[in-house]
């Protein structure tokens, strides 16, 4: 792995040289029987990871079998709610493909050796279990996660050792930069990605392509790309998945949009919560300059460039593009005035510009395979593949890549696996802050691009949350609405008032002080808020009020009118109160009660006074017998 | 960033040494980055790693060395959440509360830490071991709820598996 690089890293001086190393590495590679290709995402790595590796690693030396088992540490290979995991891939499996295995500990993990990498079978036992039916299934190609799948900006997630660039230029890294260098030039390259119909993954969906050219026709001898990484999100962890399991897919994009429109510097800004995707972003960086990558003359060509990594400090609004910029100048990350646009006027008043994680990892791909290829992928004016964090109360949370026009059905019940502990489908959050709630009404609707904005919400960057009967959404509409109001800059009125007086509605209503008129005065608000603010934070913010007004009004008027919350969440509207049929009398609640609202007789069923009662839930929760309602 | 720090027992302090010395090592680390455009941010974060957090005088000496005026450190101080100037504690504790986080009951580990610490989110405990702060997602959405003690990342959080999470970092 990683620690074989430095010794034998000859500089890439050219085309040949790419080539020629390609080959080798390939051909070196083919003598290995399998491949076990171990997950090192973020996840995998939090569910401790490292002790497979350990594990597998003293499995196969003990077993002498060094020769035929290749053990690559990759990025995330995407099920992230089965970790740690791992993928063995084998050279005589024919179109049976791949076989995946779960919840691995070092013990499974001696098993999988013996059985499947020394004695050829596959240890069925330890295989997927499909939730409904309860049958493994060894091979990803039969598990409804990963058999829908079709990897392009994920193309070398979990499929390649991210701390070696070799291993990226065995699978034809870097092979694009040569081709845009030498063959293609830079009106070819932007005629490719418009042909395409590439669009920004960060939200917006502007025609990467279209974005490229007027960087490349705008005048001046200074200008920058840059790379969003700041993945603001909650609830998306797309971006980081990219960074972390094949940053050279990144960084080979900035080298051709830099080259592309005439800029010898790039920035990566990457958001401070991210800090192993910096730690893997920067020894990328430091292999790509160690081998000619970076820096003067790339691959011979009278080209030369470098990358920045800078690391934000936990501001939302810092992933809006111009804030972003001030915020890579050092400054605070306000966001500026638009137009002049950044490729006009952006980093330091030069002509910039800007792309998401996700945006540039497709690039190396479209130019290697083709614009025709790409955008056989997609439907209408979504072209290709989106990548989605599935996450909520779903049984598969994790990442995917999918041909956009699927059915948020197919997301959520075939790949996701359907809800969790049995309870039903309620809603699910598209976008962020900025997106909006989708019922199960709209179940059967294309995820594009145009088919979410016509509902209210938006694709955004990527991030889907399921969320079951259990889940109060105007609640969620206060939730987000705390989220906008907390990260608001502070810049302009209506976006700092605007959101801070319809937060204040929310929490009446959610605290069952509404009243009909709050609703209105909410909905009110949400238009001129969106209508007024400066920013694209402070003009989507609405979003999530809107869609839970438009999909789930019943929902405020039982809050407003009952003083209900159906959900039983909010909880200054639950009424506490006592089972008598499962009380036992044993006191226990009674005795943990603050404020002694609970009375009764010992092994008599105990009554809670709604007088005094503060609904801190405590009698709830000691209570053994479930015999507390609220 | 901080990844691996040491400290001084009982205090606030990301590097052992005296106040002159780390006001020092605080001096040169800004200095060498004097006209480098648009490092402010990049030498906070250092500077805060090795002081543990930045004060006025900390913001005072990164504004002499990188010669600009105090108010522009000042705005940058307070614009971000990951800048403090109160004290931190030895390790930093932060709860995500992203949507899937919230929505998988990040709320309960919140209640729940605030009870064991005794402080409220956003608070330092008084030993000074533990600085307690709300993240607003973390990317380990699929593991959600999930919570971090400095780098270290914990899924799948339980409000009855905090005592244990806890207790090796009282340590250290
Ligand atoms: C409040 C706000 C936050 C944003 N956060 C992000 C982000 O975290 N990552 C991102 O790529 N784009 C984000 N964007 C979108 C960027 O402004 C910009 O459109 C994008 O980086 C352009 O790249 P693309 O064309 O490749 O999508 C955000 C926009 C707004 C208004
Ligand atoms: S929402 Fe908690 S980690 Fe993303």
């Amino acid at each position: 792995m990683s620690s074989m690089v430095d010794t034998r890293s000859p500089a890439i001086k050219s085309r040949d040289d790419l080539t020629a190393l390609r080959d080798s590495v390939k051909s070196r590679r083919s003598t290995y029987k399998y491949t076990a290709y171990v997950c090192g995402g973020a996840g995998c790595v939090s569910s401790r990871c490292d002790e497979i590796v350990k594990a597998l690693t003293k499995a196969v030396e003990d077993g002498g079998l060094d020769r035929d088992v290749r053990i690559v540490v990759t990025g995330c290979i995407g099920l992230c709610a089965q970790g740690p995991c791992m993928i063995v891939g084998s050279r005589e499996a024919g179109d049976k493909g791949d076989v995946f295995y779960g919840f691995l500990t070092p013990e499974k993990v001696a098993v999988i050796a013996e059985t499947h990498l020394k004695g050829g079978k596959i240890a069925e036992e330890l295989c997927y279990q499909d939730p409904d039916t309860g049958r493994r299934l060894p091979y990803t190609k039969d598990i409804g996660f990963f058999s829908q799948q079709v990897k392009i900006a994920l193309r070398n997630c979990g499929r390649i050792d991210f701390a070696d660039i070799e291993d990226y230029i065995a699978n034809d890294g870097y092979a694009a930069l040569g081709k845009v260098l030498f063959d293609m030039g830079r009106e070819k390259t932007v005629q490719e990605l418009i042909d395409s119909g590439l669009r920004g993954r960060g939200g917006a969906g502007f025609p990467t392509g279209v974005k490229w050219q007027s960087g490349m026709n705008a005048p001046g001898s200074q200008k920058y790309i840059i790379c969003n990484a700041d993945e603001g999100d909650p609830g998306a962890f797309m971006d980081r998945s990219v960074l972390e399991g094949d940053p050279h897919s990144v960084i080979e994009a900035l080298c051709i949009g830099g080259y592309v429109i005439g800029a010898n510097r790039g920035f990566v800004y990457v958001r401070a919560e991210y800090p192993l995707a910096v730690d893997r972003l920067t020894a990328a960086l430091e292999q790509a300059r160690q081998r000619g990558l970076l820096g003067e003359n790339i691959l011979g060509a009278d080209f030369s460039f470098d990358i920045e990594i800078r690391i934000g400090a936990g501001a939302f609004v810092c992933g809006e593009e111009t804030a972003l910029m001030n915020s890579v100048e050092g400054k605070r990350g306000e966001p500026r005035q638009k137009p002049p646009f950044p490729f006009q006027v952006g980093l330091w008043g030069a002509p910039s510009i800007i792309n998401n994680v996700e945006t540039l990892a497709n690039v190396p791909a479209i130019i290697n395979k083709g614009a025709e290829w790409f955008a056989s992928y997609g439907v209408g004016k979504s072209r290709g593949t989106k990548v989605f964090a599935l996450a909520g109360d779903i049984i598969n949370t994790g990442i995917i890549e999918i041909p956009m026009g699927m059915t948020l059905r197919n997301i959520v019940f075939t790949m996701g696996g359907g809800m969790k502990d049995g309870k039903a489908f309620k809603a699910i959050q598209s976008g962020g802050p900025s997106g909006g709630c989708l019922t199960a009404d709209h179940l059967d609707v294309s995820v594009d691009y145009e088919s979410l904005a016509a509902m209210g919400a938006i694709m955004g960057s990527g991030g889907l949350i399921a969320m079951d009967e259990d889940t109060c959404l105007v609640d969620t509409a206060r939730y987000f609405m705390e989220f906008v109001q907390d990260e608001s800059c502070g810049h302009c009125v209506p976006c700092r008032n605007g959101t801070k007086r319809m937060l204040e509605l929310l929490l009446k209503i959610t605290s069952g002080r509404g009243a009909l008129e709050d609703i209105d005065e909410l909905s009110e608000l949400a238009a001129v808020v969106n209508q007024t603010a400066m920013c694209q934070l402070g003009q989507t913010a609405p979003n999530p009020v809107l869609t839970t007004l438009r999909y789930f009004k019943d929902e405020y008027l039982s809050h407003v009118v009952d003083k209900k919350c159906p959900a039983r969440i909010c909880r200054a509207l639950a009424v506490y109160a006592i089972d008598p049929g499962r009380c036992t009398g044993c006191t226990a609640c009674a005795r943990k009660c603050p404020v002694g609202a609970i009375t009764g007789e010992v092994k008599k069923p105990h009554v809670i006074d709604t007088e005094k009662c503060i609904k801190c839930g405590v009698c709830k929760d000691t209570c053994k017998f479930d015999a507390v309602n609220c | 960033m901080s990844t691996t720090q040491q400290h001084e027992a009982g205090g606030a302090v990301h590097c052992t040494g005296t106040e002159e010395e780390l006001e020092k090592r605080v001096r040169q680390l800004a200095a060498s980055y004097k006209g480098k455009e648009g490092s402010l941010i990049q030498v906070l974060h250092m500077v805060q790693s090795v002081y543990g957090y930045l004060p006025l005088h900390i913001q005072q000496i990164v504004a002499e060395e990188l010669e600009l005026p105090l108010s522009t450190v000042s705005g940058v101080v307070s614009f971000y959440s990951f800048f403090a100037t109160k004290p931190r504690g030895r390790h930093t504790i932060r709860v995500c509360m992203g949507t899937a986080c919230y929505v998988r009951g990040g709320v309960s580990i919140v209640e729940a830490l605030e009870k064991q610490l005794g402080i409220q989110a956003g608070g330092t405990t008084e030993d000074g071991v533990f600085t307690f702060e709300i993240a607003r997602c973390i990317g380990s959405c699929g593991l959600a709820p999930a919570m971090t003690i400095d780098d270290t990342v914990y899924p799948e959080v339980k409000a009855a598996d905090l005592p244990e999470i806890l207790e090796p970092w009282y340590g250290n």
